[in-house]
C-alpha cells in the first residue's frame, strides 16, 4: 500500500517504520528535518519536510496515488485540515486523524473522518482496568515495536 | 448584531475595536493568556480568554447567539476549525474565516466557511494592478464560495474603454452590477460605455473569472 503520514513524532515515525518494515511505499511529512531521525537506521521510505496543509507538500508527498493518509502530528487542528484536505481535494479513499480533543474527535468522525482519539481511548482504559482489574487491550503491541530494532 | 472574533492578534484587535465604536455587539477571543491581559487592558470586558476551537469555550462565549463568527488567527487551520466546529456545534449564520494562503479559499467554500478574506491575495492583486492594469481586485466571496465580488479598475490604456457593456462578450456567469464614477455608483445598462476612471463591480462565478479578466487585463 502507498501511505502518506503527517507528523514524525512518536506515533508517526513508530507507524511509519512498523508499515515500512511490513514492506508498504510509505511516506512520511514533518515540518522539521530533525523529527526524521526518529526514523532510525533501517527507514528507507520518502522523508519530506514541509507543511501538511498544503497542497504542494501533499502533492510531494505522493498523495495522488496513496492508498491511506494518516495525519499525526502534535495540532489537533493541522490533522483536521490535512485529513480535510486529504478527503476532499485528493479522494483518498481511507483517511485518518488523531485529535486529542474528544469533542472534536467526536464531531469529524460524524463528517466522515476517522479520528483516533487517544485521549478517550487511553482514560477508558484506565478507568476499567482501575475498576475491574482486567486489562481492555487484547494485544499489546510493545512485541511488535521491539522486533523493530534501532 | 453580536460579533465574535477569534484570535486577539493585530487584525483581532483593530477589528474588534473598529466593531464596538461602530455600536456592534462584539467579543474577543484569545487563547494566550498574555496577549489576553495586554489587550484586555485596554478593551476590557469585550474580551475573553479562551480556545476558540474547543465547544465547551464556544458555548461560554455565547456561539448560540452570534450573528457572524470570524476567526482571524494567524494560522489557516485554526481559523478553519473555529468556523467548522462553530457551524456544527452553533450552527452560527456566517463564519468567516482569515486565510494566509489564497489557495485555501475553494477548499474553505467546499468545507462549509461561508466567507473567506485573503490579505495576500489582495495584496497581490493590487501588485499586479500596478504593475499591469486592468486586474480584477476580488471584494467578498459569497454564496459559499462560488460567487465572488469584484472590481476592475477602467485606465486610459484599459482595452474596453468607451465600449459599451453589451459588447464586452462577457462570460454567461458573469454581470457588472454597478459602476463607480466620480463618487457615484450606478446601475448600469447593455448601453451603458465604460469611461476612465470607472471602477466596475461585478458578480462572476469562480470558474469564469479567468473569462472576465482576459476582457478587462492590459496588455502589458
Amino acid at each position: 500500500m502507498n501511505i502518506v503520514i503527517l507528523g514524525c513524532g512518536r506515533v508517526g515515525s513508530t507507524l511509519a517504520r512498523l508499515m515500512f518494515r511490513d514492506g508498504h511505499n510509505v511516506t512520511i511529512i514533518d515540518l522539521q528535518s530533525e523529527a526524521f531521525r526518529r526514523l532510525g537506521t533501517k527507514f528507507k521510505g520518502n522523508r519530506i519536510v514541509g507543511n501538511g496543509i498544503d497542497e504542494d507538500v501533499m502533492k510531494r508527498a505522493g498523495i495522488d496515488n496513496a492508498d491511506v493518509f494518516i495525519a499525526v502530528s502534535q495540532g489537533d487542528n493541522r490533522n483536521i485540515m490535512a485529513a480535510q484536505i486529504a478527503k476532499h481535494v485528493f479522494d483518498i479513499p481511507k483517511v485518518i486523524a488523531r485529535i486529542y480533543d474528544p469533542v472534536r474527535a467526536d464531531r469529524y468522525r460524524q463528517l466522515g473522518i476517522t479520528t483516533l482519539c487517544t485521549t478517550t481511548i487511553a482514560s477508558g482504559l484506565l478507568r476499567d482496568f482501575v475498576m475491574t482489574d482486567e486489562w481492555g487491550l487484547e494485544k499489546d503491541y510493545s512485541k511488535d515495536y521491539l522486533t523493530l530494532g534501532v | 448584531m453580536y460579533i465574535i472574533i477569534v484570535g486577539g492578534g493585530n487584525v483581532g484587535y483593530y477589528l474588534t475595536k473598529t466593531l464596538v465604536s461602530a455600536g456592534h455587539e462584539a467579543l474577543l477571543l484569545e487563547k494566550d493568556r498574555v496577549r489576553y491581559r495586554t489587550i484586555s487592558e485596554e478593551l476590557g470586558e469585550v474580551v475573553m480568554q479562551g480556545d476558540g476551537c474547543q465547544a465547551d469555550q464556544q458555548m461560554e462565549a455565547g456561539f448560540g447567539r452570534a450573528d457572524a463568527v470570524i476567526a482571524v488567527t494567524g494560522s489557516d487551520d485554526d481559523n478553519l476549525v473555529v468556523c467548522q466546529m462553530a457551524k456544527m456545534e452553533f450552527n452560527v449564520p456566517r463564519t468567516i474565516s482569515r486565510i494566509s494562503d489564497p489557495r485555501n479559499e475553494k477548499l474553505f467554500a467546499k468545507l462549509g466557511i461561508d466567507a473567506t478574506v485573503s490579505a495576500t491575495k489582495i495584496i497581490y492583486n493590487m501588485i499586479e494592478q500596478e504593475v499591469g492594469g486592468g486586474e480584477l481586485i476580488p471584494l467578498a466571496a459569497l454564496n459559499k464560495g462560488k460567487l465572488e465580488i469584484v472590481d476592475a479598475e477602467i485606465g486610459p490604456k484599459s482595452p474596453v474603454l468607451h465600449r459599451e457593456i453589451q459588447s464586452l462578450g462577457l462570460p454567461s456567469e458573469a454581470l457588472i452590477i454597478s459602476i463607480i464614477r466620480d463618487g457615484h455608483a450606478l446601475i448600469p445598462t447593455g448601453e451603458t460605455t465604460l469611461e476612465n476612471g470607472d471602477s466596475v463591480i461585478a458578480l462572476v462565478n469562480f470558474e469564469q473569472e479567468h473569462d472576465l479578466r482576459d476582457i478587462f487585463a492590459e496588455n502589458k
